[in-house]
């Protein structure tokens, strides 16, 4: 292939994915077609598993390189639109695709701040980042910082953030290639994990970046026709209008009116919610009684009997299901759990305290989903329980509700603003743009990336938008005789993602008797638009392209970092390519073995930290990256003091405040979450690269000249950077 | 090598499109949010103003940022000839 121009390959590509594209499209229509002849959907879990992993693997094998520009950068030749498709595949994980719009429809407004921080990043890419990497040309992002400040210091501190960062990220994403794949096939969880990264390895070892980017444009194309189909079909459903964009606006003032309708007791459907939140309020109370009791039996020394009272009780409801008629297998399992993990005083009472939380929960009225940063309700309390109240009482509690506000909106802020500046300093990320031919090429090949990004972020909140009309309408008001088939489908397989019980009793459905969970809403969007399994099965496997995409460029980052920066520039830079590329293959196998096994072991607060890896990279990388293109003065000392206060800073702030390690809120700043610590970090590593670069003398002549070079895509008598 | 003061005045062409187009972004998000308990009054076609930025606004102006930069820049490298040799 190297034979042909630039042009010539970029023709041939399209040609070639057009052909993938059409080939997808017709195996879904055969896979369809034999459902109606009736194959079973087990089997159609299978296959689609089978054939996409198979897919990746050949696309790997094709690939397969033993030369060092194209293990590392796919040769430099990835033109703009590839690129951006295989950016948007790398960047959108599992979270994005399966999470997201669950995590709009149960926060509404206040879940936006992903979708705006999760693009907006591209913009700081695009205009501090991508063009000037590209010039500088060589391997890795501590590369750039390692030429620019001089010294193995600052590469050594660009390599421990990058790892840490993209660890934390590996591992979240190999989680959800086990859940899928669980979901998809049937098997355990943990051979999920280990299914799935075969998965990964097969196309990242053989042909490093090269064939990670050919598998990542594959990806892209099934998981964007995945996420698109069951949205469109929905939104023709419900609104005629099959572009849901569009059509959402109208289903959204519907759904605030239902909210109102739901919340206001005088009406038929409002009165039943307010009287199941009654006895949440009650189940409450009844929750926080006992836990005084245990507090009180805690200190006075007696708390033992009472852990004997709960546990006797436990296993009279073990005695119960087993003496059912037919037992059913998993709810005795997850008694024997219950019975097990009720170790003494201190674990009954973690679960009675769950147990008051849960209830409060159901007290709580419908949240209406396009208001921004709603108050506490302070000011609907004191007037529902009593309405004569002063004027200044009601004054006091709207004072209250403002308050509460403004600390959501700060955090919204904050969040938006760590999510964005941590996109663009993420090194799975940034290295994406060392592989377009050209400056030229990669100032594109953002825009590109970010439209094929926004192509699924922008229809995240319609999904949410369209899911919520569903539920509110067809749902809420109907007869627990005769639930919707996804209903009852999904409460069967998992409870944490739909829980129904008829709590008053009237064989209606309320809103407040549903529990459910983020992660159900993509998964059961085919079955609510009455599509086929078929497009179920599709949607899994694009849920599984989102996560072995961003798993595969995120290994490749730690596994280049330690081979290149570590190995070739800092213990042997005379090793031969043969030795570099062994050395790399070897590492990426091991990384991914680690990642696999951290994630077998189901550690909580995934999700934390990955919130937590943006707001890590972005104090550890933004402040030196962008100062060392755009302030000449910036030197040694500077980056090392900005990289290492920024981190600290961060650091500390997540060590002091989140419980997982600890902390408690009480030690927060401005009332700012743990999750959003980089708003502190990033401006202690501005201050500390600017302090730092003042204190000592400025760089020299040739790296000043480094960053002319870096500033202009072509200068006359041009120094040299790029590595081959 | 020595740059010329058509190297300088490139750049600082540069610099002050980057300055513009961070502050366009810099308003549609922070600005947006900051004020969206009051944007949300205004509806149009049925999304409250707020929202209706952060779910969709907002991203289709990071787009056309982003595609405007690389248009212009793209124009500037030839304008001032710093741009790279022809591959297409």
């Amino acid at each position: 292939m190297s034979a042909l121009t630039q042009s010539q390959f970029f023709s041939q590509l399209k040609k070639y994915y057009s052909f993938y594209t059409g080939g997808f499209i017709a195996f879904v229509i055969v896979l369809a077609f034999l459902e109606q002849m009736g194959l079973e959907p087990k089997y159609i879990g299978y296959i689609f598993l089978a054939a996409t992993i198979a897919l990746y693997a050949g696309i790997g094998i094709m690939s397969k390189t033993a030369d060092v520009s194209e293990y590392y950068v796919a040769g430099r030749r990835v033109p703009a639109l590839f690129n951006g498709m295989a950016t948007g595949a790398d960047w959108m994980s599992a979270a994005s695709f399966i999470g997201m719009a669950g995590t709009l429809y149960l926060t509404g407004y206040d879940g936006l701040a992903f979708i705006m921080g999760w693009t907006g990043g591209y913009v700081l890419v695009a205009l501090f980042l991508a063009p000037y990497l590209r010039k500088f040309g060589q391997f890795t992002i501590p590369d750039f910082l390692g030429s620019r400040y001089g010294g193995n210091l600052p590469r050594t501190i660009g390599v421990i953030s990058a790892i840490i960062c993209s660890f934390v990220y590996v591992v979240a994403q190999i989680y959800g290639v086990g859940i899928i794949t669980a979901r998809l096939t049937g098997l355990e969880f943990q051979i999920g994990v280990f299914v799935g990264l075969a998965g990964i390895l097969v196309c990242s070892f053989l042909g490093g970046m090269r064939a990670v980017t050919w598998t990542q444009v594959a990806q892209y194309i099934i998981l964007i026709i995945a996420y698109m189909t069951p949205v469109v079909w929905l939104s023709l459903n419900h609104t005629g209008n099959p572009i849901p964009q569009i059509a959402y606006g109208q289903v959204l003032q519907e759904v605030t009116a239902k909210e109102k309708e739901l919340n206001d007791p005088a009406t038929t459907l409002g009165a039943a919610e307010a009287a199941v939140r009654a006895i949440y309020k009650e189940k409450q109370l009844a929750a926080e009684d006992k836990v005084k009791a245990l507090e009180a039996a805690i200190a006075a020394g007696t708390a033992d009997t009472m852990v004997g009272e709960a546990r006797a009780a436990l296993d009279a409801e073990l005695a119960e299901l087993n003496a059912a008629p037919v037992p059913d297998a998993k709810k005795i399992e997850a008694k024997k759990k219950e019975i097990a993990e009720l170790t003494g005083p201190d674990a009954l009472l973690a679960k009675l305290k769950k147990a008051v939380d849960a209830a409060k929960k159901g007290t709580a009225p419908v949240a209406a989903h396009a208001e921004p940063f709603s108050g506490k309700g302070a000011e609907a309390k004191l007037l529902k329980g009593n309405p004569n109240a002063t004027e200044a009482e009601v004054a006091a509690a709207r004072a209250e509700d403002e308050a509460a506000s403004d600390v959501k909106r700060r955090n919204f802020i904050a969040l938006v603003l760590c999510l964005m500046v941590g996109t663009a300093s993420l090194p799975h990320i940034l290295m994406r743009y060392y592989t377009t031919p050209s400056v030229r090429e990669a100032r594109k090949s953002v825009f590109w990336s970010l439209f094929f990004i926004f192509l699924l972020y922008f229809t995240a909140p319609a999904l949410a938008v369209l899911v919520k009309f569903e539920v509110y309408n067809n749902l809420v008001g109907s007869s627990f005789a005769s639930l919707p088939a996804w209903v009852a489908n999904w409460a069967a397989v998992d409870p944490t993602l739909m829980k129904i019980t008829d709590l008053n009793k009237d064989g209606l459905v309320q809103l407040a008797e549903m529990t459910i969970g983020g992660d159900l809403i993509v998964l059961a969007t085919p079955e609510i638009a009455g599509l086929p399994y078929v497009v179920s099965g599709m949607v899994a496997a694009g849920g599984l392209a989102a996560a072995l995409s961003t798993a595969d460029g995120l290994l490749l980052t730690i596994a280049n970092a330690l081979s290149h920066d570590v190995y070739y520039k800092m213990i042997d830079p005379k090793a031969s390519t043969v030795r570099r590329l062994a050395i790399s293959k070897g590492l990426l196998l091991v990384v991914a073995l680690l990642a696999a096994y951290t994630a077998s072991l189901k550690p909580g607060d995934i999700l934390f930290l990955v919130g937590a890896a943006f707001s890590l990279a972005a104090s550890a990388f933004f402040p030196a990256l962008v100062l060392g293109v755009f302030w000449k003065r910036a030197n040694y000392l500077g980056a090392v003091v900005g990289m290492i206060a920024g981190l600290a800073v961060c650091m500390y702030y997540m060590y002091t405040t989140y419980d997982f390690f600890g902390g408690v809120a009480a030690n927060e700043w401005f009332a700012i979450k743990p999750i959003a610590a980089g708003v502190f970090g990033m401006p202690a590593g501005f201050i500390g690269v600017i302090i730092g670069s003042l204190l000592s003398k400025a760089p020299s002549k040739e790296i000043q000249e480094l960053v002319d070079h870096v500033r202009y895509p072509s200068l006359e008598a041009d120094i040299k950077t790029q590595a081959t | 090598m020595q740059l010329s003061e058509r190297h300088h005045e490139y750049w600082r062409k540069n610099l002050r499109l980057t300055a513009v187009l961070l502050a366009i972004w810099f308003v549609v998000t922070f600005v947006v949010i900051y004020f969206a308990r009051e944007l949300n009054e205004i509806v149009i076609f049925g999304f409250p103003f707020a929202f209706y930025m952060g779910a969709q606004g907002a991203l289709i102006i990071y787009v056309l940022v982003i595609w405007f930069y690389a248009h212009r820049m793209n124009q500037l490298d030839k304008e001032f000839g710093v741009h790279e040799g022809d591959e297409e």
